[in-house]
Protein backbone atom coordinates (compact mmCIF):
# COMPACT_ATOMS: atom_id res chain seq x y z
CA UNK A 1 0.00 0.00 0.00
CA UNK A 2 1.19 3.56 -0.97
CA UNK A 3 0.87 6.13 1.60
CA UNK A 4 2.41 9.03 1.91
CA UNK A 5 0.69 11.17 3.94
CA UNK A 6 2.65 12.23 7.64
CA UNK A 7 0.79 12.88 10.87
CA UNK A 8 2.21 16.47 11.71
CA UNK A 9 4.62 18.58 10.32
CA UNK A 10 7.38 17.59 12.40
CA UNK A 11 7.12 14.29 10.90
CA UNK A 12 6.80 16.22 7.17
CA UNK A 13 10.23 17.73 8.04
CA UNK A 14 12.49 14.94 9.86
CA UNK A 15 15.45 14.05 8.63
CA UNK A 16 16.87 17.10 6.40
CA UNK A 17 20.24 17.04 6.83
CA UNK A 18 22.38 20.31 7.57
CA UNK A 19 23.89 21.36 3.75
CA UNK A 20 21.21 20.24 2.52
CA UNK A 21 19.96 22.68 -0.77
CA UNK A 22 16.30 23.20 -0.37
CA UNK A 23 13.83 23.98 -3.17
CA UNK A 24 11.17 26.86 -1.50
CA UNK A 25 8.19 27.03 -3.78
CA UNK A 26 6.06 29.82 -4.51
CA UNK A 27 5.40 33.66 -6.24
CA UNK A 28 4.76 36.43 -4.39
CA UNK A 29 2.31 35.29 -1.46
CA UNK A 30 0.70 32.52 -3.86
CA UNK A 31 2.08 28.85 -3.57
CA UNK A 32 3.70 29.27 -0.38
CA UNK A 33 5.42 26.26 1.24
CA UNK A 34 4.96 28.56 4.74
CA UNK A 35 3.80 25.90 7.20
CA UNK A 36 6.70 23.57 5.91
CA UNK A 37 9.57 26.52 6.59
CA UNK A 38 8.30 26.68 10.20
CA UNK A 39 9.08 23.84 10.53
CA UNK A 40 12.16 23.38 8.88
CA UNK A 41 13.30 26.46 12.14
CA UNK A 42 11.62 23.51 14.46
CA UNK A 43 13.80 20.71 13.06
CA UNK A 44 16.56 22.38 13.30
CA UNK A 45 18.65 21.72 9.98
CA UNK A 46 21.18 24.55 9.46
CA UNK A 47 23.63 25.72 6.65
CA UNK A 48 21.05 25.51 4.02
CA UNK A 49 21.05 26.54 0.74
CA UNK A 50 17.90 27.83 -0.26
CA UNK A 51 16.11 28.12 -4.41
CA UNK A 52 13.09 30.56 -3.99
CA UNK A 53 11.47 33.25 -6.16
CA UNK A 54 11.59 35.57 -3.59
CA UNK A 55 13.24 35.85 -0.47
CA UNK A 56 10.47 36.19 1.84
CA UNK A 57 8.62 38.41 3.14
CA UNK A 58 7.53 39.11 6.63
CA UNK A 59 8.50 37.54 9.91
CA UNK A 60 7.06 33.86 8.64
CA UNK A 61 7.16 30.94 6.40
CA UNK A 62 10.70 31.14 4.55
CA UNK A 63 11.65 34.57 6.20
CA UNK A 64 11.13 32.86 9.41
CA UNK A 65 13.75 30.38 8.25
CA UNK A 66 16.60 33.19 7.18
CA UNK A 67 15.69 35.17 11.06
CA UNK A 68 16.65 31.55 12.40
CA UNK A 69 20.23 32.14 10.73
CA UNK A 70 19.88 28.46 8.76
CA UNK A 71 20.19 29.77 5.46
CA UNK A 72 23.85 30.38 4.33
CA UNK A 73 23.20 30.91 0.59
CA UNK A 74 19.87 32.23 -1.19
CA UNK A 75 19.55 31.37 -4.86
CA UNK A 76 16.67 33.61 -6.56
CA UNK A 77 15.52 35.67 -8.91
CA UNK A 78 13.84 38.69 -7.52
CA UNK A 79 15.21 38.73 -3.37
CA UNK A 80 13.59 42.84 -2.92
CA UNK A 81 10.04 43.20 -2.89
CA UNK A 82 7.40 44.63 -0.32
CA UNK A 83 8.26 43.57 3.11
CA UNK A 84 11.50 41.68 2.60
CA UNK A 85 12.70 42.98 5.32
CA UNK A 86 14.32 39.96 7.03
CA UNK A 87 16.46 39.23 3.63
CA UNK A 88 17.56 43.04 3.37
CA UNK A 89 18.74 42.70 7.25
CA UNK A 90 20.74 39.48 6.40
CA UNK A 91 22.11 41.06 3.19
CA UNK A 92 23.47 44.44 4.36
CA UNK A 93 24.74 42.67 7.14
CA UNK A 94 26.81 40.32 4.66
CA UNK A 95 25.35 37.45 6.55
CA UNK A 96 23.87 35.33 3.59
CA UNK A 97 25.11 34.67 0.28
CA UNK A 98 23.15 35.75 -2.67
CA UNK A 99 23.12 34.02 -6.26
CA UNK A 100 20.70 35.86 -8.48
CA UNK A 101 19.18 34.11 -11.50
CA UNK A 102 16.78 35.06 -14.00
CA UNK A 103 13.61 33.77 -13.43
CA UNK A 104 13.06 31.61 -16.25
CA UNK A 105 16.47 30.20 -15.95
CA UNK A 106 16.02 28.99 -12.39
CA UNK A 107 12.79 27.14 -13.52
CA UNK A 108 14.95 25.66 -16.40
CA UNK A 109 17.71 24.41 -14.20
CA UNK A 110 15.70 22.62 -11.83
CA UNK A 111 13.35 21.22 -14.47
CA UNK A 112 16.93 19.65 -16.60
CA UNK A 113 17.59 18.29 -13.49
CA UNK A 114 13.88 16.94 -12.73
CA UNK A 115 14.81 15.18 -16.23
CA UNK A 116 18.22 14.01 -16.42
CA UNK A 117 20.16 16.41 -18.19
CA UNK A 118 23.02 17.75 -17.73
CA UNK A 119 22.60 21.18 -18.83
CA UNK A 120 21.40 23.63 -21.81
CA UNK A 121 22.73 26.35 -23.75
CA UNK A 122 20.71 29.97 -22.96
CA UNK A 123 20.33 33.42 -24.49
CA UNK A 124 19.15 34.88 -21.69
CA UNK A 125 21.87 36.77 -19.87
CA UNK A 126 24.15 36.74 -22.86
CA UNK A 127 25.87 40.48 -22.83
CA UNK A 128 25.33 40.80 -19.47
CA UNK A 129 26.91 40.74 -15.53
CA UNK A 130 25.07 37.53 -15.29
CA UNK A 131 26.59 35.89 -18.08
CA UNK A 132 30.36 36.39 -17.14
CA UNK A 133 32.38 33.04 -16.17
CA UNK A 134 29.69 30.89 -18.22
CA UNK A 135 31.20 28.92 -21.15
CA UNK A 136 29.22 30.38 -24.16
CA UNK A 137 29.03 28.98 -27.57
CA UNK A 138 27.28 30.35 -30.97
CA UNK A 139 24.54 27.91 -32.03
CA UNK A 140 23.19 28.90 -35.77
CA UNK A 141 24.35 32.40 -35.59
CA UNK A 142 22.99 33.39 -31.86
CA UNK A 143 25.18 33.41 -29.22
CA UNK A 144 24.20 31.12 -25.92
CA UNK A 145 25.32 30.29 -22.38
CA UNK A 146 25.45 27.38 -20.86
CA UNK A 147 23.38 26.79 -17.76
CA UNK A 148 23.64 23.92 -15.74
CA UNK A 149 21.31 22.00 -13.89
CA UNK A 150 20.03 22.67 -10.60
CA UNK A 151 18.29 19.72 -8.19
CA UNK A 152 17.14 19.96 -4.71
CA UNK A 153 18.38 17.61 -2.20
CA UNK A 154 14.05 18.73 -0.66
CA UNK A 155 11.60 20.16 -2.00
CA UNK A 156 8.49 21.90 0.05
CA UNK A 157 6.01 22.94 -1.66
CA UNK A 158 2.34 23.90 -1.41
CA UNK A 159 -0.85 22.58 -3.25
CA UNK A 160 -4.30 22.75 -2.87
CA UNK A 161 -5.35 18.83 -2.92
CA UNK A 162 -3.70 15.83 -2.42
CA UNK A 163 -4.28 12.50 -1.96
CA UNK A 164 -2.19 9.33 -0.27
CA UNK A 165 -0.69 8.46 -3.24
CA UNK A 166 1.07 11.94 -3.11
CA UNK A 167 -0.76 13.36 -6.65
CA UNK A 168 -1.43 16.85 -5.99
CA UNK A 169 -3.89 19.81 -7.81
CA UNK A 170 -3.39 23.79 -7.06
CA UNK A 171 -5.40 26.59 -7.08
CA UNK A 172 -5.03 29.54 -10.14
CA UNK A 173 -1.27 31.42 -9.96
CA UNK A 174 -0.55 29.48 -7.09
CA UNK A 175 0.94 26.49 -9.30
CA UNK A 176 4.30 28.64 -10.60
CA UNK A 177 7.21 26.96 -9.25
CA UNK A 178 5.46 23.83 -7.25
CA UNK A 179 5.18 21.44 -10.03
CA UNK A 180 9.01 21.67 -11.71
CA UNK A 181 10.36 21.68 -7.81
CA UNK A 182 8.15 18.45 -6.76
CA UNK A 183 10.04 17.25 -10.18
CA UNK A 184 13.93 18.54 -9.08
CA UNK A 185 14.61 17.00 -5.34
CA UNK A 186 15.29 13.81 -4.21
CA UNK A 187 12.49 14.37 -1.00
CA UNK A 188 9.53 16.40 -2.26
CA UNK A 189 7.05 17.18 0.67
CA UNK A 190 4.15 19.00 -0.03
CA UNK A 191 1.51 20.99 2.10
CA UNK A 192 -1.75 20.60 1.00
CA UNK A 193 -5.09 22.58 2.01
CA UNK A 194 -7.11 19.20 1.56
CA UNK A 195 -6.61 15.49 1.86
CA UNK A 196 -8.72 14.01 -0.25
CA UNK A 197 -9.76 10.11 -0.87
CA UNK A 198 -7.57 8.28 -4.14
CA UNK A 199 -10.20 8.49 -6.87
CA UNK A 200 -11.15 11.67 -5.87
CA UNK A 201 -8.80 13.84 -8.26
CA UNK A 202 -10.03 13.78 -11.53
CA UNK A 203 -6.84 12.58 -13.63
CA UNK A 204 -7.26 14.76 -16.19
CA UNK A 205 -6.57 17.64 -13.59
CA UNK A 206 -3.36 16.10 -11.96
CA UNK A 207 -0.85 18.55 -12.16
CA UNK A 208 1.84 16.58 -10.39
CA UNK A 209 1.65 13.07 -10.26
CA UNK A 210 2.48 10.99 -7.17
CA UNK A 211 5.76 9.68 -8.90
CA UNK A 212 7.52 13.25 -7.65
CA UNK A 213 6.16 13.27 -4.33
CA UNK A 214 7.33 11.77 -1.01
CA UNK A 215 5.59 13.53 1.64
CA UNK A 216 1.85 14.97 1.95
CA UNK A 217 1.01 16.82 4.75
CA UNK A 218 -2.40 18.43 5.87
CA UNK A 219 -2.22 22.18 6.55
CA UNK A 220 -5.60 23.67 6.22
CA UNK A 221 -6.14 27.42 6.14
CA UNK B 1 1.79 69.02 -20.94
CA UNK B 2 4.07 66.13 -20.26
CA UNK B 3 2.31 63.21 -20.20
CA UNK B 4 1.16 61.65 -16.71
CA UNK B 5 2.17 58.03 -16.19
CA UNK B 6 -1.42 56.59 -16.48
CA UNK B 7 -1.29 58.60 -19.96
CA UNK B 8 2.24 56.72 -20.92
CA UNK B 9 0.11 53.13 -20.47
CA UNK B 10 -2.84 54.83 -22.41
CA UNK B 11 -0.92 55.57 -25.49
CA UNK B 12 1.21 52.29 -25.61
CA UNK B 13 -1.84 50.47 -25.12
CA UNK B 14 -3.52 51.74 -28.52
CA UNK B 15 -0.71 50.32 -30.47
CA UNK B 16 -1.27 47.06 -29.62
CA UNK B 17 -2.88 44.84 -32.15
CA UNK B 18 -6.00 42.74 -31.97
CA UNK B 19 -4.61 38.90 -31.19
CA UNK B 20 -1.70 39.84 -29.65
CA UNK B 21 0.01 37.86 -26.89
CA UNK B 22 1.33 40.32 -24.24
CA UNK B 23 3.41 40.21 -21.50
CA UNK B 24 3.27 43.46 -19.45
CA UNK B 25 6.39 44.35 -17.49
CA UNK B 26 6.07 45.32 -13.47
CA UNK B 27 5.64 49.39 -12.82
CA UNK B 28 4.71 51.51 -15.49
CA UNK B 29 3.56 48.68 -17.77
CA UNK B 30 0.99 46.98 -15.69
CA UNK B 31 -1.11 50.12 -15.92
CA UNK B 32 -1.51 49.49 -19.65
CA UNK B 33 -4.34 46.60 -18.61
CA UNK B 34 -6.56 49.16 -17.92
CA UNK B 35 -6.66 50.82 -21.54
CA UNK B 36 -7.29 47.82 -23.67
CA UNK B 37 -9.01 49.22 -26.32
CA UNK B 38 -12.51 48.01 -26.56
CA UNK B 39 -12.49 46.54 -30.40
CA UNK B 40 -9.81 44.22 -29.55
CA UNK B 41 -9.10 40.80 -28.03
CA UNK B 42 -5.57 40.85 -26.47
CA UNK B 43 -4.51 38.15 -24.19
CA UNK B 44 -2.24 39.41 -21.28
CA UNK B 45 0.42 37.27 -19.60
CA UNK B 46 1.90 37.21 -16.74
CA UNK B 47 5.21 35.66 -15.92
CA UNK B 48 4.05 33.73 -12.77
CA UNK B 49 1.67 31.49 -15.09
CA UNK B 50 -1.26 32.96 -16.16
CA UNK B 51 -2.73 33.46 -19.62
CA UNK B 52 -5.29 35.99 -20.15
CA UNK B 53 -4.83 38.69 -17.07
CA UNK B 54 -8.32 40.37 -16.77
CA UNK B 55 -9.10 43.58 -14.38
CA UNK B 56 -8.44 44.49 -10.85
CA UNK B 57 -10.66 42.33 -8.46
CA UNK B 58 -13.53 44.11 -6.88
CA UNK B 59 -12.70 44.66 -3.04
CA UNK B 60 -14.46 41.48 -2.28
CA UNK B 61 -13.61 39.43 -4.82
CA UNK B 62 -9.73 39.63 -3.95
CA UNK B 63 -8.03 35.89 -4.70
CA UNK B 64 -4.67 35.80 -3.22
CA UNK B 65 -4.30 32.64 -5.44
CA UNK B 66 -4.77 34.55 -8.17
CA UNK B 67 -1.94 37.38 -8.37
CA UNK B 68 0.26 39.32 -11.20
CA UNK B 69 4.10 39.80 -11.69
CA UNK B 70 4.05 42.58 -9.32
CA UNK B 71 2.17 40.43 -7.05
CA UNK B 72 -1.05 42.60 -6.72
CA UNK B 73 -4.42 40.84 -7.32
CA UNK B 74 -6.15 40.13 -10.57
CA UNK B 75 -8.90 38.33 -12.23
CA UNK B 76 -8.70 35.69 -15.20
CA UNK B 77 -10.60 36.47 -18.40
CA UNK B 78 -12.87 33.96 -19.86
CA UNK B 79 -10.91 31.84 -22.02
CA UNK B 80 -7.87 32.27 -19.56
CA UNK B 81 -5.57 29.12 -18.22
CA UNK B 82 -2.65 28.65 -15.71
CA UNK B 83 0.27 26.97 -16.44
CA UNK B 84 3.23 25.92 -14.28
CA UNK B 85 6.39 28.54 -14.35
CA UNK B 86 8.36 26.63 -16.55
CA UNK B 87 6.07 26.34 -19.34
CA UNK B 88 5.30 30.42 -18.69
CA UNK B 89 8.59 30.87 -19.30
CA UNK B 90 8.99 28.83 -22.30
CA UNK B 91 6.18 30.97 -23.68
CA UNK B 92 8.30 33.72 -22.50
CA UNK B 93 11.75 32.62 -23.87
CA UNK B 94 10.36 30.36 -27.04
CA UNK B 95 9.10 33.68 -29.41
CA UNK B 96 5.68 32.70 -28.43
CA UNK B 97 4.70 36.13 -26.96
CA UNK B 98 4.29 38.59 -29.74
CA UNK B 99 5.27 41.53 -27.73
CA UNK B 100 6.56 42.67 -23.80
CA UNK B 101 5.99 45.92 -22.53
CA UNK B 102 9.13 46.93 -20.35
CA UNK B 103 10.28 49.22 -17.79
CA UNK B 104 13.35 50.62 -17.88
CA UNK B 105 16.21 52.54 -15.66
CA UNK B 106 17.86 53.05 -18.81
CA UNK B 107 17.57 52.90 -22.77
CA UNK B 108 20.37 53.31 -25.23
CA UNK B 109 20.59 54.59 -28.83
CA UNK B 110 21.02 50.98 -29.56
CA UNK B 111 18.68 50.19 -28.19
CA UNK B 112 20.02 48.39 -24.90
CA UNK B 113 18.37 48.09 -21.91
CA UNK B 114 19.06 48.52 -18.55
CA UNK B 115 16.36 47.72 -16.06
CA UNK B 116 17.57 45.40 -13.00
CA UNK B 117 20.24 46.84 -11.12
CA UNK B 118 21.51 50.40 -10.40
CA UNK B 119 24.38 48.86 -8.39
CA UNK B 120 23.41 50.53 -5.07
CA UNK B 121 25.13 48.63 -2.98
CA UNK B 122 22.35 48.83 0.01
CA UNK B 123 19.80 47.75 -2.28
CA UNK B 124 20.28 44.05 -3.73
CA UNK B 125 19.80 43.76 -7.21
CA UNK B 126 16.94 41.83 -8.74
CA UNK B 127 16.52 40.66 -12.36
CA UNK B 128 12.77 38.40 -12.05
CA UNK B 129 12.00 37.30 -15.80
CA UNK B 130 12.88 40.84 -17.17
CA UNK B 131 16.43 39.20 -18.80
CA UNK B 132 14.11 36.27 -19.80
CA UNK B 133 11.65 38.57 -21.32
CA UNK B 134 13.68 41.05 -23.17
CA UNK B 135 15.70 38.30 -25.35
CA UNK B 136 12.49 35.86 -25.70
CA UNK B 137 9.45 37.96 -26.21
CA UNK B 138 9.02 38.71 -30.30
CA UNK B 139 9.55 42.54 -29.39
CA UNK B 140 10.55 44.82 -27.00
CA UNK B 141 8.87 48.06 -26.14
CA UNK B 142 9.19 50.09 -23.08
CA UNK B 143 7.49 52.56 -21.36
CA UNK B 144 9.68 54.92 -19.15
CA UNK B 145 9.44 58.81 -17.78
CA UNK B 146 11.77 60.27 -20.27
CA UNK B 147 14.19 61.98 -17.22
CA UNK B 148 15.05 60.78 -13.86
CA UNK B 149 13.32 62.88 -11.14
CA UNK B 150 16.56 65.33 -11.13
CA UNK B 151 16.41 65.78 -14.79
CA UNK B 152 18.85 63.09 -16.09
CA UNK B 153 17.94 61.36 -19.18
CA UNK B 154 17.20 57.73 -19.07
CA UNK B 155 17.09 57.43 -23.16
CA UNK B 156 21.40 57.66 -23.56
CA UNK B 157 24.35 57.32 -26.25
CA UNK B 158 25.04 53.58 -23.65
CA UNK B 159 23.57 52.55 -20.92
CA UNK B 160 25.57 53.71 -17.68
CA UNK B 161 23.45 51.21 -15.64
CA UNK B 162 24.40 47.34 -15.99
CA UNK B 163 22.34 45.56 -19.13
CA UNK B 164 19.25 43.71 -18.76
CA UNK B 165 19.81 42.73 -22.88
CA UNK B 166 21.34 44.30 -25.64
CA UNK B 167 20.24 45.79 -28.41
CA UNK B 168 16.36 44.68 -28.14
CA UNK B 169 14.02 47.33 -27.60
CA UNK B 170 12.42 48.85 -31.10
CA UNK B 171 9.61 51.54 -29.32
CA UNK B 172 10.24 53.78 -26.07
CA UNK B 173 7.04 55.47 -25.06
CA UNK B 174 7.86 58.37 -22.34
CA UNK B 175 5.57 61.37 -21.29
CA UNK B 176 7.41 63.76 -23.90
CA UNK B 177 7.85 60.95 -26.48
CA UNK B 178 7.13 58.18 -28.71
CA UNK B 179 10.53 57.41 -30.12
CA UNK B 180 11.50 54.32 -32.75
CA UNK B 181 15.11 52.87 -32.13
CA UNK B 182 16.26 52.03 -35.94
CA UNK B 183 19.67 51.31 -37.39
CA UNK B 184 19.19 55.15 -38.31
CA UNK B 185 19.52 56.03 -35.35
CA UNK B 186 16.61 57.37 -32.71
CA UNK B 187 13.65 58.65 -34.77
CA UNK B 188 10.91 60.81 -33.07
CA UNK B 189 7.46 59.96 -34.41
CA UNK B 190 5.51 61.82 -31.77
CA UNK B 191 6.14 64.46 -29.56
CA UNK B 192 3.83 66.35 -26.84
CA UNK B 193 2.90 70.04 -28.03
CA UNK B 194 4.44 72.73 -25.71
CA UNK B 195 7.46 71.51 -26.57
CA UNK B 196 10.11 71.84 -29.34
CA UNK B 197 12.26 69.38 -31.17
CA UNK B 198 15.55 71.35 -29.71
CA UNK B 199 13.98 71.30 -25.93
CA UNK B 200 13.19 67.63 -26.48
CA UNK B 201 16.75 67.08 -27.85
CA UNK B 202 17.70 68.88 -24.81
CA UNK B 203 16.07 66.29 -22.49
CA UNK B 204 17.73 62.98 -24.06
CA UNK B 205 21.73 62.32 -24.34
CA UNK B 206 21.43 60.50 -27.38
CA UNK B 207 20.91 61.98 -30.69
CA UNK B 208 16.91 62.34 -32.13
CA UNK B 209 15.96 62.56 -35.62
CA UNK B 210 12.22 64.08 -36.38
CA UNK B 211 10.24 61.42 -38.76
CA UNK B 212 9.20 62.93 -41.58
CA UNK B 213 5.76 62.82 -40.65
CA UNK B 214 6.22 63.74 -36.76
CA UNK B 215 3.18 64.04 -35.02
CA UNK B 216 1.47 65.65 -31.90
CA UNK B 217 1.62 63.33 -28.94
CA UNK B 218 -1.63 63.57 -27.15
CA UNK B 219 -3.51 61.67 -24.70
CA UNK B 220 -7.03 62.02 -22.85
CA UNK B 221 -7.19 62.39 -19.24
CA UNK B 222 -7.24 58.91 -17.94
Amino acid sequence: MIDKRVRGLADAVAGIPDGAVILCAGFGGAGLPDALCEAVVEQGARDLTVVANNAGTGRGGLAALLAAGRVRRIVCSFPRSAGSVVFEELYAAGRIELELVPQGIISERMRCAAAGLGGFYSPVSVGTRLAEGKEHREIDGRMYVLEKPLKGDVALLAADRGDRWGNLTYRKSARNFNPTMAMAANLSIAQVRHIVELGELDPEMIITPGIFVDRVVHVPM
Amino acid sequence: MPLKRRQIAWRAAQDLADGAYVNLGIGLPTLVSDFIPADREIVLHSENGVLGVGPAPGDNEVDWDLINAGKQPITLVTGGSYVHHTDSFLMIRGGHLDLALLGAFEVSEKGDLANWTTDDPGFPPGVGGAMDLAVGAKEIRVLVEHTTKAGTPRIRRQCGYPLTAASVVRRIYTDLAVIDVTTEGLIVREMVEDIDFAGLQAKTEAALRPAPELRPLRAPAV
